[in-house]
């Protein structure tokens, strides 16, 4: 009896060690950026857990350069545009895709996810020529235009999946009532997706946010550049120095909205998920 | 209201051919029901008077207009889904309320024609529940207050009832039929159900692989079904069928011999078949005579079930394994192990050829 309940016990010590684990390495890089971006820069390489001496002053110096405040809001401007617009294209081409029969509509989805499956540097040079040629170098446009290009497969094959678990007899519930394919999508099918939009819309922000490949190479100046390529072009005191005080502040700064994002969306987007999957 | 007339309609998908040659006369203000077993194209030829599929050949008009080729918004018809088909976001008004906004309609119209639909189908405490707080009765009407809010000419059901239980299917049926009397409007009601086809229909269309097997009032589809199909389909428990042979036909009627039964003779007009022709003689469960038989005669009672008002008594057959029923009133006196005779009554036996057609009955009775 003891020792059925001594293993259970153990057993149960074992979980919970294996989940400390788990959180720690999970955890841990996000949580030594806070600390560091607290930490005054004399303070930086001594080797502590706590910092001894919390200051803001990473934070004041970030917050104090235009160039840091104008990169946010270009990130803003071009990761909402992006999941806008992909959302929009996503949409319709997701009612095509899924409800529309015609010839070649297995072949059209096979190229679509055929051309996310390319890296990112294979396409670079032959975006830039699209981009110089577009008159879009150095330009929100060019990010918003290339995020676009990378996000959509994903989106038109999330929402596609999820559009023809629609039941057929809505659609032509909607069409006996008299309604054009565009207000069926937008009267009838948007408010059913709001899941499959909530994920995809959020995944689609989260990549545009972070990318920083792109970023880096279709701007040239400071007033057009988006916060990954801002934070890692941030200079120090000297060309020998790396401003990691700064550099933390910065990153956690522009980390905070987007966790919030995923807490708020947190259910929608398992409902999203597993939707397409378990029936698609 | 107003009628449909299909003339000489098909509809093939890819290679295969589901509707064929579909002739039909549908009066303004009738009940019409489209029956046969599942996969007969039922849904198909109601979807075509739609407009949700494309006719592949043929005539369809509603009123004295031609509609093969207008969109089902402009051929005036309302439909009701078997899945209901609700907008789930919506509320019930709204529902409703969303073909009629769809049209441009007044928006004091719009009320105005909710709330009466409403009204006649006792749904004016839902208007504003959404359809995942209502009972399935409850979604089936407002599926149907969907369907007549747009007061279309023509209301079409493609198995309405069939999600719902068994009890609240009977009340439903009531409904519809109650609703038809007020509405006057036409209605097209596909069921794989006879039970169904038969209480509402005033005209009931009985398909068979793609094609109209006969056209007629539930009576005439009763008494006088015109293949053997319909007198199987129609009618529970199903007739009995019992291979026979032709021994004699003059004007009056024809002589007709079966394993088992005494030789009968009958009022069909058998003229134009040999003697000793293959027939089958098709006698409703209720028609059925049973009379004592000696041992080593007649036929056996196998089984013996007693539902309450009436009894069915099953009875081995001399061919095949499909057991014979016999229809009455309870109690009975028969009991299983039992030997029987069948007297069949001439006036109730139904008679088909070797293309299942059935036999008419000779001229000189029919005027009697
Ligand atoms: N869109 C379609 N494409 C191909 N075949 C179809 C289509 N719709 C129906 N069918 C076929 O047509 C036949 C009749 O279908 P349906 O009209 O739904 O039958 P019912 O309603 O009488 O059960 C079935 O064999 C079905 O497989
Ligand atoms: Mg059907």
């Amino acid at each position: 009896m003891t020792s059925r309940q001594l293993s259970k016990l153990t057993g149960r010590l074992a979980f919970w060690l294996l989940v400390a684990l788990v959180v720690v390495i999970a955890v841990f890089p996000f949580y030594y950026a806070v600390k560091t971006s607290f930490t005054p820069s004399s303070e930086l390489f001594r080797v502590e857990l706590w910092p001894t001496r919390a200051t803001l002053a990473n934070y004041l110096q970030i917050f104090g350069q235009r160039s840091f405040l104008q990169a946010i809001f270009n990130s803003v401007v071009v990761a909402t545009s992006v999941v806008f617009i992909a959302l929009l294209l996503g949409i319709t081409a997701s009612y095509a895709l899924g409800r529309v029969r015609f010839r070649g509509r297995t072949t059209v989805l096979l190229v679509i996810l055929g051309v996310s499956m390319f890296p990112q540097v294979a396409v670079l040079s032959g975006l830039f020529e699209v981009i110089r040629a577009l008159n879009l170098y150095n330009n929100p446009g060019g990010l918003i235009l290339s995020y676009t290009i990378f996000t959509l497969p994903f989106t038109v094959w999330v929402l596609t999946t999820f559009m023809r678990q629609l039941p057929m007899e809505l659609e032509e519930a909607a069409i006996m009532d008299g309604a054009t394919p565009w207000i069926t999508i937008t009267r009838v099918f948007l408010p059913l997706m709001w899941p499959a939009m909530a994920t995809t819309g959020l995944l689609a922000f989260i990549a545009a946010w972070n990318e920083f490949l792109f970023a880096l190479t279709f701007t040239l100046t400071d007033g057009q550049r988006t916060v990954p390529v801002a934070i890692a072009l941030l200079s120090g005191g000297s060309a020998y120095e790396l401003p990691w005080g700064p550099i933390m502040a910065a990153s956690v700064v522009v980390t905070v909205p987007l966790v919030i994002l995923v807490i708020i969306f947190q259910r929608r987007i398992v409902s999203g998920l597993t939707a397409g999957a378990v029936k698609g | 209201m107003a009628s449909v007339s299909l003339n000489k309609i098909n509809k093939v998908f890819g290679s295969t051919h589901i509707i064929k040659d579909v002739d039909l006369a549908i009066g303004a203000g009738e009940f019409v029901v489209f029956v046969g077993p599942s996969g007969c194209g039922k849904s198909t030829l109601l979807r075509l008077i739609a407009g949700l599929e494309s006719i592949s050949d043929g005539e369809l008009a509603i009123g004295d207009r031609v509609v093969n080729e207008l969109p089902p918004r402009e051929r005036g018809v309302g439909m009701v889904f078997q899945s209901y088909a609700l907008y789930p976001h919506m509320t019930v008004y709204e529902n409703m309320a969303f073909g009629l906004k769809l049209a441009k309609t007044a928006k004091e119209t719009v009320h105005e024609r909710v709330m009466a639909t409403a009204r006649i189908l006792q749904l004016e405490e839902l208007l504003e529940r959404k359809p995942k707080a209502l009972s399935g009765g409850q979604r089936q009407r407002v599926a149907m207050g969907r369907a007549m809010a747009r007061e279309p000419r023509i209301l079409l059901f493609d198995e309405p009832l069939s999600n719902l239980d068994a009890s609240l299917r009977v009340q439903m049926r009531n409904e519809i039929a109650r609703l038809h009397k007020r509405l006057g409007s036409t209605m097209i009601y596909v069921t794989h159900d006879q039970v169904e086809a038969m209480t509402l229909a005033d005209k009931i269309v009985v398909l068979n692989g793609g094609r109209v097997e006969q056209v007629g009032s539930p009576q005439e589809l009763y008494q006088r079904p015109a293949t053997k199909f319909v007198a199987g389909f129609i009618g529970s428990p199903t007739m009995n069928f019992l291979p026979a042979r032709l021994l004699g036909a003059d004007a009056g009627g024809c002589r007709v011999g079966a394993a088992g039964l005494a030789e009968l003779a009958l009022p069909h007009d058998a003229a134009a078949h040999a003697q000793g022709a293959e027939l089958a003689l098709g006698i409703r469960p209720e028609h059925l005579r049973l009379a004592e038989a000696p041992d080593g005669e007649g036929f056996e009672i196998v089984n013996v079930e007693y539902l309450g008002n009436e009894v069915y008594v099953y009875l081995e057959p001399k061919e095949g394994d499909t057991l014979l029923i016999q229809r009455s009133e309870a109690p009975t006196q028969w009991s299983v192990g039992q030997r029987v005779a069948l007297a069949p009554d001439p006036e109730h036996v139904h008679l088909f050829d070797a293309h299942d057609r059935a036999l008419p009955i000779g001229p000189a009775r029919a005027a009697a």
